[in-house]
């Protein structure tokens, strides 16, 4: 038991779609329970922060940390655990890129809360109560984390060895990492453990591309039923294969939505939503402004669309703030 | 020590073959305009990547300028349009993220319009100098 190389599966700002992931890995995960020890997973079973804090540096082999970061005691736990571990590696998109939370980015912290505990029709908050720093109550003084108006990727707080991507990471990709880390066939490090190749390059549907996209008109799936063979560029629809890292088994594809963009940009792409919208405009047909604009009114939340997983990992990283970020 | 005043500092991508030809010209008219924005020569507009207007902002830049040649002129037929629709959508993108309208720009400029390149200039570094820097990138 002392042997077995020590494995940490951590969460921050995350929906728990990744632990689920984990879970995915069906009766394989039996497997990597013989392989490894696994000394913390707060999703599933019960350990302490002081238990980790005991531990020597550097003992935990592998430390798996999903979910963006975006309070004070996420930014603690990620630095006590790349302490504690010779390997940390990013595990989905929001720990990868900053993910669906880091879309907040656009907002700040001020206005996350005011919607959060006021304006929202579901709200009932007479008292006009908000999270605190500090509070005391019976007598008792109590503690919660800093609430930070920017969303951060893993990378953004510290040293990360690989990345695993994906809204979540699918099983056969977990499971390749897991296996490629226990035997240690990793690639350089920094990499994307998904190969570096557009969405696009398996999609079952890329037979029925056409060799020239043109675009006349941005259908959306709430508004307009797909035809489930055809390409769904080539019908209109905005997908983010293009622009997006390959090896999700085009999940969404077969799910007969276009892709969305969780794995990421491939090497060398700075800014994914910026590279996507390069490229999706390029293929409208309108070439006046007016035509161009009416074209452009079909999209009603670009930013939202292009950087929905990698907003925090944008060249600008957020919203215009009162003083700089 | 006293803080010198603000100076934008403006990025230009210019295609080759209408715009950065009429800095050019310009230049050989002797007409005087701001020194705030160095040219950065592209073959054609539509090569203008938005990463890359993204990515001068993020390392500095106050402002972007791109220039090229009038709709119908583009010497590889499409390039121009391309860099229409791209910089329409960017706009709104950016409208998003907060950053003023008069940071990034477009402009057709022909060859034979110099004194159009002295203005575009001068207004935009104007502009900006009252807008102040752009820090939101920054980290």
């Amino acid at each position: 038991m002392a042997d077995k190389p020590k494995v940490a599966f951590y969460w921050c700002a995350s929906c728990g779609g990744c632990e689920e992931a984990v879970v995915d890995l069906e009766e394989n995960i039996l497997k990597v329970v013989d392989a490894v020890d696994i000394i913390l997973w707060p999703c599933a079973m019960d350990f302490k922060k002081q238990d980790i804090e005991a531990m020597d540096d550097g003992s935990i082999a592998v430390a798996f940390i999903n979910g963006a970061v975006r309070m004070s005691e996420q930014e603690e736990w990620v630095h006590l655990l790349r302490r504690k571990s010779q390997m940390v590696v990013a595990f989905g998109a929001c720990a990868h890129l900053g993910g669906i939370p880091g879309l907040a980015n656009l907002n700040t912290k001020q206005e996350v809360f005011d919607t959060c505990y006021h304006d929202v029709p579901s709200m009932d908050n007479k008292g006009a109560t908000v999270p605190g720093m500090e509070s005391t109550v019976d007598g008792h003084s109590l503690h919660l984390p800093r609430f930070w108006d920017t969303v951060k990727s893993l990378d953004q707080v510290t040293d990360v060895d690989y990345y695993l991507p994906g809204c979540a990471p699918p099983a056969d990709l977990i499971w390749s990492a897991i296996n490629a880390i226990l035997t240690g066939q990793l690639p350089p490090k920094g990499a994307v453990l998904s190969p570096n190749k557009a969405c696009c390059d398996d999609c079952p549907r890329k037979d029925s591309k056409p060799d020239k996209l043109e675009i006349t008109e941005i259908k959306r799936p709430a508004t307009h039923l797909a035809d489930p063979e055809l390409c769904f560029m080539a019908q209109g629809f905005i997908c983010m294969g293009p622009a997006t890292r390959g090896g999700c088994g085009n999940r969404c594809i077969e799910g007969y939505m276009p892709c969305r963009g969780c794995f990421g940009p491939m090497d060398d792409v700075f800014d994914q939503g910026a590279k996507f919208l390069s490229a999706f405009a390029s293929i409208l047909t309108p070439r006046d402004e007016a035509a161009i604009d009416a074209l452009l009114d079909q999209i009603p939340d670009p930013t939202g669309t292009f950087y929905r997983f990698s907003l925090p990992t944008s060249l600008l990283r957020r919203g215009k703030m009162g003083t700089p970020v | 020590m006293a803080t010198a005043a603000f100076e934008p500092r403006i990025v230009a991508f210019f295609c080759n073959w209408c715009t950065y030809t009429a800095s050019d010209l310009a230049g050989t008219a002797r007409l005087a305009y701001e020194p705030n924005a160095p040219v950065v020569r592209v073959m054609c507009s539509g090569r203008v990547d938005p990463q890359f207007v993204l990515k001068a902002l993020q390392e500095g830049a106050d402002g972007v300028l791109v220039g090229g040649c009038h709709p119908g002129d583009c010497h590889y037929q499409e390039g121009n349009y391309k860099a229409l629709r791209r910089f329409r959508l960017l706009k709104r993108v950016l409208t998003q993220f907060g950053v003023e309208d008069e940071r990034v720009r477009l402009e057709w400029i022909s060859a034979s319009e110099g004194d159009r390149v002295q203005h575009v200039i001068n207004e935009m570094t104007g502009q900006l100098r009252k807008l102040g820097p752009f820090h939101q990138a920054r980290s």
